[in-house]
């Protein structure tokens, strides 16, 4: 009999040193790069102070990739490119080019494979989002599903550079809102406690742990049927999730109970104003699969209320602002419900303490 | 009928995905459709998994309603990095029950060439799924679909290329950062230098998870913030500068020419959130550097015309986090400005980052994030368990509440005045 062999001891590399990996000119021109323009939508033209110019050719990709589209963009770069490619926060793959004649075949290449050439300055961008259904173990939806749906409506508005400022949506699939802040976020939110299978909890979870894990101290131990488990104070319970992570026979999800809210005017951002939170607009729409038509109708309506209304470089929170939310409540024709009053921590602070206000 | 008529090798039989195949149509690239060349490629182990992930996903439309559930896999020598998943359905689709995630490291700013991203592809298709994304919301490179036998393989294939697992749980988390320096006039400072030089000396804290909660480091070149640093990191570090923008005033008259003096009032000059812009009569521009935010508006309207100044570094803001527990916190300015060019001044970043990691480890609660812990505890003491001193930069205006005890105010103001009497190189009366 072999013994068994020993395992490979792991070379703890951590972050790869990418500067193998950079195009030459980008590499040549490290921290010297004078200014820079966006000859249309989707190429960027980025000039070094040698007097060097990186081209840069922007496109959609699907986030979730199979080898072959993967190998297929390799094949545009490799044949239309120069080879190096970078992939942005948002999932958007970047070709650079070292010289301008490159870049009108580059596109043709992309748009023919089917990768749309946009999502620079002023436009829609791909929307950043989260597992899912495909492979999250607490998903309320499918982020792949929704954004795809989200971006079929959107994308004239990826490929062309029409909007006031940029606009970057997400999505996330549970209230812990991994796709982040957005200018528009669309996001699950669930509506029900959660259903507890109480022959399961003392298995499965660390029951202090759960306890300790719930914003509003909700959860209790209990003795149900005999078997040690936990209770829920159905009056307190703000149905967030967060005791389903930690403990998964707390089922918060329900087909029909776990449903979708659309917040606005988050900014990352600190050109103008300061950083901001996104806010609420509508909650409580369906769950929709597979192509979740009534939240792809609410983003319509708050996207081009914005396009229409809002002046250059104002992003959606500051158009807002300028314009206050009865205005924009108005124009998108959205309730303002005592769901959009805040009652969490600090939530004074979010009233309007004046005289201001408007007609 | 005779055994000859029996089929060969029995091939499973495709999954009907009437609601995925809905997601096939439109114009935007469809993930369906490549799920699909996955379960077709010919000859390839991975296509049977890729029916059953279909089926499942199939299901999880029907029912609207996730079934995959975590479980623990890792790799020799490591506590985190691997997603464990495992279906709840896998009697009905018993390829793909097992179907963890490696959150590997990209390279620092996401560059990428076409050989390593084959070679991944390669490696991929020979022990995993061949569904690959760039990048999931943590900034990994998530290689999706692994059974729990060959995850050792996929990962020892992408060690020896140089690759690394990133964080997951409690631990350190991989990081991100912006292209910067490698492409962007608004880099104030070597961001992969940065990145590389804080993560890799904390590798021991991402991979082998013992800290209270997750940590994340994020590193912006500017304040425009590509990377989602504030809102999304508990250690978020800003490029900026201290001395005057640069101003090219042939430049700026040259864009008033190309774009109209309203466009100009209208876009930079009334949007400067100071008002610290002025146009003057001449079209050259006025700037008021000492009411200046830096918040880089008016160099992202005027490429050509204005640039970042020339003593430069970093602003560095602590704890930002999404809602879970106590609600959505955004970091805080800590240490305003952090000089960030030679070698030294990144030794002392990743000394701050030891310092901050340290605390982190000594003070949070299990589960509580180091914004939490800060609001727990109150800035002030934050401040002294990590020996930096209080700053008007770091608040919007001083306190309005009067419950606070000030006793101590005239020795706290005398080491306000030694500290400026210092930054200033005065000799101070008791050294």
């Amino acid at each position: 009999m072999n013994a068994p062999a020993q395992p490979r001891r792991p070379v703890e590399s951590g972050v790869p040193d990418p500067f193998p990996f950079m195009h030459p000119v980008m590499k040549k021109n490290y921290g010297n790069w004078s200014w820079h323009d966006r000859p249309r939508p989707g190429v960027l033209r980025h000039v070094a102070w040698s007097g060097d110019e990186i081209w840069t050719v922007k496109a959609g990709t699907q986030r979730q990739m199979d080898v072959f589209s993967v190998r297929k963009l390799c094949e545009i770069a490799d044949t239309f490119a120069e080879g190096y490619v970078r992939f942005t926060t948002r999932s958007n793959i970047e070709f650079m080019v070292s010289s301008a004649d490159k870049v009108e075949p580059l596109i043709e290449a992309l748009t023919a494979a089917g990768f749309p050439v946009g999502g620079t300055g002023n436009s829609v961008s791909m929307i950043s989002h989260t597992q899912g259904w495909l492979h999250c173990d607490i998903p309320g939806t499918d982020a792949s599903g929704v954004v795809k749906s989200l971006m079929d409506m959107m994308y004239e508005e990826f490929i062309r550079e029409e909007m006031p400022n940029r606009v970057k949506i997400t999505t996330s699939c549970c209230q812990i809102n991994c796709g982040g802040q957005g200018d528009i976020s669309i996001n699950v939110q669930y509506t029900k406690p959660p259903k507890i299978n109480h022959d399961l909890v003392s298995k499965i979870c660390e029951r202090p742990a759960v306890v300790a894990r719930c914003p509003v101290a909700a959860i209790r131990p209990a003795m149900v049927n005999g078997k040690p488990s936990l209770e829920v104070d159905e009056q307190k319970c703000v149905c967030c999730g967060a005791c389903y992570p930690p403990c998964p026979p707390m089922q918060i999800n329900g087909a029909d109970s776990t449903k979708i809210a659309v917040w606005v005017g988050g900014k990352h951002s600190n050109a103008r104003s300061k950083p901001s939170f996104h806010k609420l607009v509508v909650a409580n729409l369906p769950n929709n699969a597979p192509r979740w038509p009534e939240v792809a109708e609410v983003v319509r309506k708050i996207l081009y209320a914005y396009k229409d209304n809002a002046k250059d470089w104002e992003r959606m929170g500051e158009w807002i602002d300028r314009i206050g939310w009865p205005r924009f409540f108005e124009l998108t024709g959205f309730a303002f419900t005592k769901h959009h009053l805040d009652t969490w921590t600090g939530s004074r602070k979010t009233m309007n303490m004046s005289a201001h206000v408007h007609f | 009928m005779t055994s000859n008529d029996a089929p060969k090798a029995a091939e499973p039989e495709k999954h009907a995905t009437p609601l995925l195949d809905e997601l096939e149509t439109g114009p935007w690239p469809s993930f369906v459709t490549g799920l699909k060349r996955l379960r077709d490629a010919e000859g390839k182990s991975y296509a049977p998994m890729m029916n059953d992930l279909l089926g499942q996903l199939e299901h999880s439309y029907e029912k609207r309603m996730g079934f995959w559930k975590g479980g623990t896999v890792s790799v020799f020598g490591y506590g985190g990095g691997v997603i464990p998943r495992f279906s709840e359905v896998a009697e009905k689709f018993p390829a793909s029950k097992e179907f963890h995630t490696l959150r590997i490291q990209p390279p620092a700013g996401y560059h990428y060439t076409t050989d390593l991203l084959r070679q991944m592809c390669d490696v991929w298709e020979k022990h995993g799924s061949g569904l690959i994304a760039f990048h999931g919301q943590s900034g990994d490179i998530m290689f999706q679909g692994c059974s729990t036998e060959n995850t050792q393989k996929a990962f020892d294939e992408f060690n020896e290329m140089g690759l690394d697992l990133g964080g997951a749980g409690p631990a350190l988390r991989t990081s991100m950062s912006c292209v910067g320096h490698a492409r962007c006039e608004k880099s104030c400072y070597d961001e992969v230098k940065a990145h590389r030089s804080v993560i890799n000396e904390f590798l021991d804290e991402m991979h082998r998870p013992a800290l209270p909660y997750k940590f994340k480091f994020k590193f912006s070149g500017c304040a425009n913030d590509c990377v989602n640093a504030i809102h999304r990191s508990d250690f978020a570090v800003i490029g900026t500068w201290r001395d005057a923008m640069k101003v090219n005033q042939d430049e700026v008259k040259a864009f008033v020419v190309g774009h109209g003096r309203k466009y100009v009032i209208d876009s930079v000059i009334a949007m400067c959130p100071t008002r610290a812009l002025s146009l003057n009569d001449d079209d050259t521009l006025d700037v008021d550097n000492k009411s200046c935010v830096r918040c880089m508006h008016c160099l992202n309207v005027m490429t050509k015309a204005l640039h970042p100044g020339d003593d430069r570094g970093v602003s560095i803001l602590i704890g930002g986090k999404r809602a879970l527990k106590v609600g959505d916190l955004m970091g805080t300015m800590i240490v305003p400005f952090m000089k960030l060019e030679a070698d030294e001044d990144f030794e002392k970043l990743v000394e701050f980052g030891r310092r901050l990691i340290d605390f982190f480890m000594e003070n949070a609660l299990e589960h509580e994030r180091i914004g939490e812990c800060m609001d727990r505890i109150g800035l002030p003491a934050f401040l002294e368990a990590i020996g930096v001193d209080p700053d008007p930069n770091m608040v919007n205006h001083p306190r309005t509440s009067c419950y606070v005890r000030t006793d101590d105010f005239t020795d706290e103001a005398e080491k306000y005045f030694e500290r400026k009497a210092k930054e200033a190189g005065l000799t101070v009366a008791a050294e």
